[in-house]
């Protein structure tokens, strides 16, 4: 049931249930509020988000209170900033303002609202209160004297991740966010959550611990790489370096969520000694840097002829990628590709959330490569299962994958041998030709998630030297092979992948846009 | 009887008692027509019982002052979930220790009123929740609980009328929140003292989620005499909107201090210079807090025109609140007793909201500044702004008792803050 009231003058039309803030931010109106957080219970404590609603007696919190037809809500009147200007003073009678040496300084919601709406000089002369520097265990520090005690922490960790660690401490202005004795936050899966959702400095990730100024970070969205859950994040990055992920909200993926599994595995996209140009090797041990239209002559030249296809790609790379791939394969007279994935026993289930997990695959699109029909190959260590492959005699192409665990020998027979990757490993001593990629964070592309959801990634990072992104340069050997266009944007690459492969067919960039896009076929892993 | 004071302007219903340790064993209770009226309340139905309490315009000595009867009435009429009756014995006003004595020495009246409302609003299971410093009262209640179980007035199929109901003693820790309504409700359940947003209201949604009503002690005490005798008897003490009496816990610097049980409409002046046989070593009055810490303050001219009942102490800019009546004489320190009330605040917000977390502390801090000689003028106009931010923008009323005293001490004792200050600056300057 549908119901209609004027906030700030406009008509609003919003489902019976909803809350006064809610309905606001449907016309653009942001009420201020701190301990209100859309995936938790609202205890409407912090009492900023009040706003006036003609008739009621007091000003209303908006965090709580249902619309109701005919109501008249508003958020900017003299007595709703009125009220969120007293309340802001009472939170800056305690609050320390070392903003300064403060890692939420730049992205804090007590330094925006008070810039927005606060006074112009508090009216406190006494001592502040001191709690001073605690350790939570995890990744987490808290700072006690920045705290606004929103309590979102301990909800965090007692509805959503249902694993009571956290708790408030004695009462009145005494309060304090605490743990059960030395027990902290150490074994939790999801804790990094609650410095995202901390509005202001009081827990701050020791990983990021004065690492970088909020606003020297772009902002970059994109994909979590870490399971086939596929989070959708953002890249935070400085000097061409991802330096922290946050999650980014989409109710369909991961609500406001993500593990800290996939939170602290971010440190590979930095690693330097990446191969910058393309090689060829003379086959006597001697090789050299040429550029690319050399060396995709070259290549082409030495494919002719040279017998079935064994290729070995990465869950890792994306769904522009492996489509490339497969057509190449297809355009040099077919053979098999293989892929290899860590698999984690369990799967790890955010319990206030379930539809979210850190999922045993952990690579973003194992989804993606069964799809487009690639065997899964190998341990669950992502080790092995390269026999057949390593001693080939035919084109052998490697995509992504760093062959860690196989021998200097590996595709040492190998008609061609060509090797696409970021980094350098023994197994591609024998490759003729070595072909620099970029890593996800470095190109545009989508992967497909656990669910069949197609979600797009953006780059946040320049690429090193010469390194492409891989569906480029399939794409134009195919190009060269084949009648096919050659692809100029992963728009491209993307299309020409939904016009091969039925599962992603009517699908575009457009439709998948930032929030994904299932595939159209039922999902299913193969070994679940 | 030996209890401390007692005045023949006194009209006892409710404390007859009070002094006569005889009272708290159920043989006499009963021999002094006790239990009575549960069983002519048990005989009627809910709804009717109800309807007496209506007729009798008895309201809630807790603080407020909601008309009983109609609160009752909120209550589901069909019983789709178990009802709760809570009593709040959680006593904890500054100035008030009225249910400590109803309970040390007429535990069965309070058991009784307990049992009717419980019928009333179709509760099968009543919780008394005492204060946990009451050693004495818990002790006393535990004891009378044991007893009307084994006499068959509490448990099942009560007097034979088809009627099973349980009562429960449930000792407090310590929390001057615990006695608001919803925090009780939230510490009855093992949860941290804090009260809940409103709504859902305790009728609909209260202990353990399930329709729930609260009544203060005394409110609970008057239900056996009224259901006894009638609403309109009832109305012959006390005005026509505060019919009845009232206990009046009368602390400070009169000769007499003590409970004092009145109709309600007395003359606050009469009740200090006549029942209470006036004001301490023949002192003059300065102020009166007539309902409890969380009332406004007035002088001794206001305090002179006040009359004892909800209307009355409105009319004087005052609220009667649980009828606690602090006396000040002209000896007082007023700013030094505002701090300490505040200070009181400080200790027992809760904390949730944060008008009343940081502005609690932060008033204290002020008057104790002011106390100590280092106030300004400006200091003065903060407390009355920022108190008033605490008014009216929380989720409970302890917010509001502070600006209460504060606001009320400042407009009419100015002088003595300014006295402070000005002290302060001259010591300064020397
Ligand atoms: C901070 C606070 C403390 C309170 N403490 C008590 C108390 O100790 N005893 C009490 O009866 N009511 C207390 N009350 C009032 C109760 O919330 C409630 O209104 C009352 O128990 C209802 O009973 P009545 O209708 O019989 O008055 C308190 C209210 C507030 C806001
Ligand atoms: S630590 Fe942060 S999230 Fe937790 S209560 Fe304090 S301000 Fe809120
Ligand atoms: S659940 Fe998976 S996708 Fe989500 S953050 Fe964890 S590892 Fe990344
Ligand atoms: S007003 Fe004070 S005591 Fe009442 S709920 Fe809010 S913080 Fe707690």
């Amino acid at each position: 049931m549908p119901v209609t009231l004027t906030i700030d003058g406009q008509e609003v039309t919003v489902p019976k249930g909803t809350t006064i803030l809610e309905a606001a931010k449907t016309i653009g109106q942001q009420v201020p509020h701190y301990c209100y957080h859309p995936g938790m219970s609202s205890p409407a404590m912090c009492r900023l988000c009040l706003v006036e609603v003609e008739g009621a007696p007091k000003p209303m919190p908006s965090c709580v209170t249902t619309v109701m037809d005919g109501q008249v809500v508003h958020t900017q009147s003299e007595e709703a900033t009125a009220s969120r200007k007293a309340v802001l003073e009472f939170y800056l009678v305690n609050h320390p303002l070392d903003c300064p040496i403060c890692d939420m300084s730049g992205e804090c919601s007590l330094q925006d609202y008070v810039h927005e709406e606060g006074r112009d000089s508090g009216r406190s002369r006494e001592p502040k209160r001191v709690f001073g520097r605690d350790d939570f265990g995890g990744d987490v520090l808290f700072y006690g004297d920045r705290c606004v005690m929103c309590t979102r922490c301990v909800r965090f960790m007692s509805e959503v991740e249902q694993d009571t660690r956290l708790t408030v401490v004695d009462r009145g202005n005494r309060s304090v966010i605490d743990t059960f004795f030395e027990e902290g936050l150490d074994g939790t899966n999801w804790h990094g959550n609650i410095v995202d959702i901390c509005p202001v400095g009081a827990l701050v990730s020791k990983d990021f611990l004065h690492k970088a100024r909020a606003w020297d970070l772009e902002h970059t969205p994109s994909i979590c790489t870490s399971c086939s859950q596929g989070c959708n994040i953002d890249l935070h990055t400085r000097d061409n370096l991802v330096q922290r992920l946050k999650p980014r909200e989409n109710l369909d993926v991961n609500g406001w969520w993500m593990c800290d599994h996939g939170r602290e595995n971010y440190e590979w996209i930095n690693q330097g000694t990446r191969i910058e140009a393309p090689l060829v090797r003379d086959g006597n041990g001697g090789s050299k840097a040429v550029d690319w239209k050399e060396v995709l002559g070259a290549l082409l030249e030495q494919a002719n002829g040279a017998g079935a296809v064994k290729a070995v790609a990465s869950p890792l790379a994306s769904n522009e990628d492996l489509g490339a791939l497969k057509a190449l394969v297809e355009a040099l007279g077919g053979g098999e590709t293989v892929y290899r994935s860590a698999r984690a026993e369990e799967e790890i289930v955010l319990k206030g959330f379930p539809s979210l997990a850190r999922r045993k695959d952990l690579s973003a699109n194992t989804t993606g490569a069964e799809l487009m029909g690639l065997e899964r190959a190998g341990a669950d260590d992502a080790t092995g299962g390269l026999a057949d492959v390593a001693g080939h005699d035919g084109v052998l192409v490697v995509l992504g994958d760093a062959l860690e665990d196989q021998p200097a020998d590996f595709g040492k027979n190998a008609a061609l041998y060509v090797f696409l990757g970021s980094h350098e490993s023994e197994a591609s001593a024998n490759a003729s030709f070595v072909l620099p990629v970029t890593t996800f964070a470095e190109q545009e592309g989508t992967f497909t998630n656990v669910a069949g959801r197609v979600q797009r990634f953006w780059p946040g990072l320049q690429a090193p030297g010469m390194a492409r992104p891989p569906w480029l340069i399939l794409g134009a050997l195919v190009a060269e092979l084949t009648e096919a266009d050659l692809p100029r944007t992963a728009a491209d690459a993307f299309a020409a992948l939904a016009s091969a492969v039925p599962a992603f067919s009517g699908l575009t960039y457009d439709d998948i846009g930032t929030r994904g896009a299932l595939v159209n076929e039922p999902v299913q892993l193969s070994g679940d | 009887m030996a209890y401390p004071y007692v005045s023949d302007r006194e009209v006892r219903l409710l404390s007859t008692y009070f002094g006569d340790p005889k009272q708290r064993h159920i043989e006499t209770y009963v021999k002094r027509g006790g239990y009575s009226a549960l069983e002519k309340a048990l005989g009627m139905g809910p709804d009717d019982v109800v309807e007496i309490v209506k007729s009798s315009g008895l309201r809630g000595r807790g603080g407020a002052g909601f008309p009983t009867g109609v609160k009752w009435s909120f209550m589901p009429k069909e019983k789709k979930k178990a009802h709760y009756l809570l009593c709040n014995a959680d006593e904890s006003e500054p100035g008030t220790f009225k249910d400590r004595e109803l309970m040390r020495w007429d535990p069965h009246q309070l058991i009784e009123g307990c049992l009717i409302g419980a019928h009333a609003i179709r509760a099968q299971h009543v919780y008394i929740y005492c204060r946990g410093e009451f050693f004495e009262a818990n002790q006393v209640l535990a004891r009378a609980v044991e007893d009307a179980y084994a006499k068959g007035y509490i448990g099942e199929n009560i007097l034979d009328s088809g009627h099973d109901i349980e009562v429960t003693v449930h000792q407090g820790a310590g929390a001057y929140i615990c006695g608001e309504e919803t925090g009780m409700m939230n510490s009855l359940e093992g949860r941290r003292g804090e009260p809940r947003i409103k709504p859902p209201f305790p009728a609909a949604v209260g202990a353990f989620g399930k329709p729930s009503t609260i009544n203060n002690v005394e409110t609970l005490c008057a239900i056996p005499h009224i259901v006894k005798n009638g609403g309109e008897w009832y109305r012959q003490w006390g005005t026509e909107k505060s019919p009845g009496t009232k206990l009046f816990c009368v602390s400070g610097h009169v000769i007499k201090p003590g409970n004092y049980e009145l109709p309600l409409g007395f003359p606050l002046i009469e009740l200090i210079e006549d029942v209470c046989g006036g004001m301490k070593d023949g002192n003059a009055l300065k102020a009166v807090i007539p309902g409890g810490s969380s009332v406004p303050l007035i002088n001794a001219e206001e305090a002179r025109a006040c009359k004892l009942d909800y209307e009355g102490c409105v009319d004087v800019g005052t609220m009667l609140g649980c009828a606690s009546v602090i006396v000040m004489d002209e000896t007082t320190d007023i700013v030094k007793q505002v701090r300490r009330m505040v200070d009181f605040y400080a200790h027992e917000s809760c904390g949730l909201c944060t008008p009343c977390r940081e502005g609690t502390t932060w008033t204290a801090q002020i008057l104790r500044r002011i106390e100590n000689g280092k106030g300004t003028e400006d200091d003065l106009d903060t407390l009355m702004e920022m108190t008033q931010n605490m008014v009216g923008t929380t989720i409970c009323v302890l917010s509001d008792s502070v600006a209460a005293p504060v606001q009320s001490s400042i407009e009419k004792f100015r002088d003595e803050y300014l006295a402070l200050i000005r002290r302060g600056e001259r010591v300064g300057a020397a």
